[in-house]
């Protein structure tokens, strides 16, 4: 009796080790002065099952949320490869300089974080942080995110609505309701098709025509574009 | 001379008569002993605060530091306050410097030029909590500004230092048109504070310029305005 006391003790003690190996509070904040972020994903994951990667061509899921702010293919990735998230946190967009909060309660052998939501008004930039390791140590922990771009639609910086879906050019919205319309549309080659760092938006002086929709004193950013604070319980 | 001997022994009958009756009331028998405490050597810290100018064409203006204990001189997301709207629209610490949680302020005598450097020298007399806070514009634009906030240098010892790098924060108080009378630096000789609140009003980083010559037809900024991140760098030493 005493014996299947301590062996169903010790089974439990490895078990809630395997199940649970970190807590997590973490605060992320929209550090731009006029970019909203669409909805955040927020993963822990093994080394392998990562959101994205830079210089690698982007996965349709990383493209449909790059593109369109749409999360659901890669919460359905992240769920098949067994990480733990918190997906939209914000519950919708995350204004210019506001913050958000979430928990995070990370299973054994996730030990790496990464971050993605949509940059707008942008065609496919998005704000990520890619496979940070996650300390074991508690204490509280300061990223700060740079902004990329997925490589998958050429930067034309007009407002099309409808344009979220993958594949379809231009930019889905722009909820400051600043940009402009009428852009002829930027025609340069974007010819990375690589993840990389978004080159920043050019914009122009003429919200009823010009090249671009977007205006050039408004929607641009310098990196980095936000800041995430982790505390490791 | 013999009175001042005779005053000096009633005195003593006086004290010993004190320290008796002192005694005598004490129940528990305790010996009372009166310490008086020793004056207080005057004690000071001072720290050595030098910051390098890392901008192409962004003069610097007066640089203010700040030695205080709680809150923080500006926060992403909220709006800026007039002092710290003062200084980044025109340059202008005095109201920074005079902020009533300030428990010692300095500011560098003049603009520190782009490739310059300069030191402040500041002293308080406490290191209970102490944060030092950094505030500076970059002159040729809109209310763009630099700094440190509240950096937490309570334990660094005697010839330590800290370095720090700045990033480019917009006050948000002034729509960065790059206008022609808008911008008080050097590339424009315009209007520095303006009471007036155009823009998002709140603190969030810099988006940085756009410049006459990147598509901004009416800016006065030309290219070498531009900039990026960081904007400066801070060496912290504190010295006694």
């Amino acid at each position: 009796m005493k014996a299947s006391t301590f062996t169903l003790a010790t089974l439990l003690a490895v078990a809630s080790q395997s199940t649970m190996a970190a807590e997590l509070d973490l605060t992320i904040t929209n550090l731009t002065q006029g970019i909203h972020f669409t909805p955040l994903l927020v993963t822990a994951h093994n080394s392998e099952d990562k959101l994205f990667e830079v210089a690698t061509e982007a996965s349709t899921a990383l493209q449909t949320m790059a593109e369109g702010g749409n999360i659901a293919e890669l919460m359905a990735q992240a769920t098949a490869a067994g990480s733990d998230m918190a997906a939209n946190p914000a519950e919708g967009l995350l204004a210019p300089s506001s913050s958000t909060m979430t928990t995070l309660i990370t299973t054994d052998g996730n030990d790496y974080l990464s971050v993605t939501a949509m940059l707008l008004p942008t065609n496919d930039g998005f704000v990520g942080l890619d496979s940070w390791k996650i300390p074991t140590e508690a204490g509280t922990y300061t990223v700060y995110l740079n902004a990329y771009d997925a490589g998958t639609e050429q930067n034309n910086e007009l407002v099309v609505e409808g344009s979220g879906a993958p594949g379809t050019p231009g930019i889905p919205a722009a909820p400051g309701d600043n940009a402009g319309t009428g852009g002829a549309g930027l025609t340069s080659t974007d010819s990375n098709i690589n993840v990389h760092i978004h080159p920043g938006t050019l914009g122009d002086d003429d919200l009823t025509a010009g090249n671009s929709d977007l205006s050039n004193t408004v929607h641009r950013w310098l990196n980095p574009v936000a800041k995430l604070t982790v505390t490791v319980k | 001379m013999a009175s001042l001997n005779n005053f000096k022994k009633s005195i003593v009958v006086v004290a010993l008569a004190a320290s008796l009756a002192a005694c005598g009331d004490n129940d528990s028998n305790d010996p009372v002993q009166v310490v008086t405490p020793p004056t207080p050597e005057p004690v000071s810290y001072t720290f050595d605060v030098t910051v390098s100018n890392l901008t192409a064409g962004q003069p610097l203006s007066p640089i203010a530091v700040i030695a205080h204990t709680e809150g923080t001189l500006w926060q992403i997301g909220s709006a800026a306050s007039v002092a710290l709207e003062t200084m980044a629209e025109g340059g202008d610490n005095s109201q920074l410097l005079a902020l009533e949680n300030a428990i010692a302020n300095a500011s560098s005598e003049g603009p520190v030029g782009p490739g310059a450097n300069t030191t402040i020298t500041l002293t308080t007399d406490s290191l209970e909590a102490l944060k030092l806070s950094l505030a500076t514009m970059m002159v040729n634009t809109n209310d763009g500004f630099t700094g440190l906030s509240a950096l937490d240098v309570s334990s660094l010892a005697v010839g330590d230092s800290l370095t720090r790098t700045t990033v480019a924060y917009d006050a948000g108080t002034e729509a960065n048109t790059e206008a022609a009378g808008t911008i008080p630096g050097p590339a424009d000789g315009g209007e520095g504070f303006n009471e007036a609140r155009d823009d998002v009003n709140f603190v969030a980083r810099h988006p940085g310029v756009v410049t006459n010559e990147d598509g901004l037809s009416s800016s006065v900024l030309s290219p070498e305005h531009k900039f990026d991140n960081p904007l400066a760098k801070v060496v912290i030493t504190r010295t006694q």
